[in-house]
């Protein structure tokens, strides 16, 4: 019987099926479930690395040594992965290497909305787009088949909505694979010059011979219908079309590098009007037009944000949709929030007391920018914060360092906050950093990373020792402080801001999502409090400002204290004492 | 059957509109449509709106519902509710949990909960099924059963028997919680005609 599955899981489903042996990943929306889902599979190996780089790295290596492997993440961390992508592309590979790479039209979730169907194209390697999760299963079997083909990684690439939604999905049986043998090949395999250069030649040659591939594929697929109009569509697009223009004539291409280029050829000539309506950059259409044909696309289609069904009604056929019922008002936003008891929230507080400059980073935490808090100045990528205020030091002295603190979650700092951390060691910088310790990853779902003690399948490990590691880039001024003793963390971050060296301040308390047991809520004594409103400064989702004596709503408070720590009149009481 | 149905969830983050499109999906295959569920998780986990989507028909391709054309709106609470509601066509039915789930701005005294949604909700010629969900769910002994007394209501709205219902959300909720969730679904049930 068919199955609802996300694209995530039945991506996972057909990396097992196809018998890979090896998923590694760095946790990253859309693309998380992936691994979470690949990971109950006994006879996969699964691992969260500690970045998409060493990700590629392992997947790479169980390659070359002869395996399937898989690795996974979200658009923007394939830029951290380029590196070994760009050269194992020129190296080529042994057993099946398969980049998913999800990417995120709309941002969603992500701080841009790259094309990554462009990196597939600059790497010189095949990208496959599914459009629902049926193609998601079928396809990740067949990409492993086209990586061993054609001696190359192929990327699967997807989007939110393919990823993230569900439809129905018909099961295969496992195809066990044993690993091919390893074969020491210095000429196919170390990358100095000598060897790369025919291996650049070879990378072109199979080029040429995927776009023969490309050329009789199933997966790309010619349905003529209508003949007034012709569309050419990929991923989710494609489903897009059929609903929005269920009569046209559609090139579906399963493959979107390299192009089927005459077939796209043929197909231009049977219909009157070509169109190519595709998400982000005119990739597909760039190179349509290289060859010649008339169409129309980005003219009538926006490069930014996601296409809707509606928008294709609306550009083709001139068909608005009416909408009936619009409240005529405006309507107050429901922004995302630091959840109620979240630990951010005391330090953001303490932040915004000492008036610090807050350069940030990659998170939860990132909704520190929200109001109230409203403590982040700056967020531009993983790990970004701590080399940032070394240049804001050397631009503007050390009294601006001074004033200025970077702030990077625990899971993030693993990830590639430490190298910015050695920098500001080895090139004299006195920045302070505080890290955001909450002992999980908690914004893409609560992943395991190399500080929990846990594998991504729940295996006790080696739990890395933070302070250690700290202490080990050479940074002398480590203190930990719990973020709800505010008062503390004040003391702290002044003590650390105004020294001359680098500083570490470690905010260390589980993410309240991790806890188990339940504590008693608080209430605030209405005929003893003085409407300083201090409370409601720390922006928790079950303070109300009624405009008089504020409200803690029962029902929300998980009781976690912070407010009891900061009112100044000790009015703030637990339930039941 | 050949016409394809769209159903709009729209509720704040941690209420349970996961869970309800899970059990509705299942109800839905059961029956044997072909079927589509769209979610947007990753932010909006935080509290925020949340939105989720599901198309059934014989064959379905989008798995998103344009605006003007949903036939069921499920929302779990009113402000969710009034934002959802351009997603309506002509007609369409509103199933509604009449509780009001102050937003953050709103929390802060930055913004006001608009105090004419019931009126504007009453106004319009859509078919609207405004309803005491919550405290049905409080009622039948665990307030995390509102999903079920919506996707009852809804169930009775769509003709749906009420006992191939129970079979499905019984092979999908585990046993300790089945018995409030069952309580739920049934009061959902006769709360809408």
């Amino acid at each position: 019987m068919k199955q609802l599955m996300t694209g995530n899981e039945a991506i996972a489903r057909g990396a097992w099926e196809a018998g890979v042996h090896v998923v590694a990943a760095y946790p990253g929306t859309p693309s998380t479930e992936i691994t979470e889902n690949a990971a109950k599979y006994e006879e996969i190996y699964a691992e969260w690395a500690p970045n998409e780089k060493v990700a590629m790295e392992v997947g790479i290596g169980a390659a070359i040594g002869g395996g399937r492997a898989m690795v996974c993440m979200k658009h923007v961390g394939v830029n951290v992965a380029m590196d070994p992508l760009m050269t194992v592309a020129f190296s080529g590979i042994n057993g099946g290497l398969v980049l998913v790479s999800a990417d995120d039209p709309g941002m969603h979730s992500s701080q841009n909305e790259q094309d990554n169907r462009k990196l597939g194209e600059f790497a010189k390697i095949p990208v496959l787009e599914p459009s629902n999760s049926q193609e998601c299963l079928d396809f990740a079997k067949i990409a492993f088949t086209i990586s061993e083909t054609f001696d190359t990684p192929v990327m699967l690439r997807l989007t939110t909505r393919v990823a993230h939604s569900q439809s129905l999905v018909e099961k295969g049986e496992r195809e066990a694979k044993e690993p091919k043998p390893y074969e020491k090949n210095p000429q196919k395999y170390v990358m100095v010059p000598a060897n790369a250069r025919p291996r650049h030649v070879e990378a072109e040659a199979r080029l040429e011979k995927l776009e023969a591939y490309a050329e009789t594929s199933p997966l790309n697929v010619e349905e003529i219908n209508d003949t007034s109009m012709g569309i050419i569509a990929s991923g989710i697009v494609y489903e897009y079309v059929k609903e929005a223009v269920p009569n046209a004539s559609v090139f579906k291409l399963g493959i979107s590098n390299p192009l089927p280029r005459q077939r796209l050829k043929d197909f231009a000539a049977k219909v009157d009007k070509v169109y190519v309506i595709e998400e982000l950059d005119p990739i597909i259409e760039d190179k349509c037009r290289a060859m010649g044909l008339d169409i129309t696309g980005k003219e009538i289609f926006s490069r930014c944000g996601e296409i809707f069904p509606e928008t294709i009604a609306d550009r083709l056929l001139g068909k608005k949709q009416e909408i009936p019922y619009n409240y005529p008002n405006s309507l107050p936003m429901r922004p995302p929030v630091l959840c109620a008891g979240c630990p951010h929230r005391g330090t953001f507080h303490a932040l915004k007391r000492v008036k610090a400059n807050v350069i940030g980073d990659i998170g939860c935490y990132t909704l520190g920018c929200m109001p109230p808090l409203q403590s982040v100045d700056t967020t531009i990528c993983m790990g970004a914060g701590i080399g940032m205020t070394i240049g804001m030091e050397k631009v503007r002295g050390k009294e601006f360092a001074k004033k200025t603190v970077s702030v990077i979650g625990d899971s993030t700092f693993i990830h590639s906050g430490i190298t910015g951390l050695v920098d500001m060691v080895y090139n004299k910088a006195i920045g302070t950093c505080v890290i955001l310790d909450n002992r999980i990853t908690a914004m893409t779902g609560h992943q395991q990373n190399p500080l929990t003690g846990l594998t991504v399948k729940g295996e006790p490990t080696k739990a890395i020792n933070l302070e250690a590691l700290v202490h080990g880039a050479g940074i002398e001024r480590v203190t930990v402080v719990d973020p709800f003793d505010v008062d503390r963390m004040v003391e702290v971050l002044k003590e650390e801001m105004a020294a001359e060296e680098p500083s570490v301040i470690i905010a260390r308390r589980p993410c309240e999502l991790l806890l188990k047991e339940t504590r008693p809520s608080l209430y605030i004594e209405a005929d003893r409090c003085l409407k300083c409103k201090r409370c409601l400064k720390i922006g928790c989702p079950a303070i109300e400002n009624t405009g008089d004596v504020p409200i803690i709503h029962a029902d929300q408070c998980v009781g976690c204290g912070l407010c009891l720590n900061i009112c100044p009149h000790g009015v703030i009481r637990k339930e039941g004492e | 059957m050949s016409e394809v149905k769209n159903i709009l969830i729209a509720g704040v983050g941690g209420q349970g509109t996961i869970l309800a499109a899970r059990i509705l999906s299942r109800l839905l295959i059961s029956k044997g449509y072909d079927i589509k569920v769209s979610e947007i998780h990753g932010m909006s986990q935080r509290g925020g709106s949340v939105i989720t989507q599901v198309r059934f028909g014989e064959k379905v391709h989008s798995p998103i519902i344009a605006p003007g054309t949903a036939d069921y709106i499920l929302a779990f609470e009113k402000l969710e509710a009034v934002r959802a509601l351009p997603y309506l066509k002509k007609g369409g039915h509103a199933i509604i949990n009449e509780m009001e789930i102050n937003p953050m701005p709103v929390t802060m005294g930055a913004a006001e909960y608009p105090s004419d949604l019931e009126q504007y909700l009453n106004s319009i010629d859509a078919d609207i099924s405004l309803f005491p969900a919550y405290a049905m769910a409080q009622a039948a002994g665990n307030p995390k059963c509102l999903n079920m007394v919506l996707l009852g209501a809804w169930a009775k709205a769509f003709g749906l028997d009420e006992k191939e219902c129970l079979d499905v959300i019984r092979d999908n909720i585990p046993a300790k919680f089945l018995e409030v969730n069952e309580k739920g679904f049934r009061k959902g049930y006769e709360a809408v005609q």
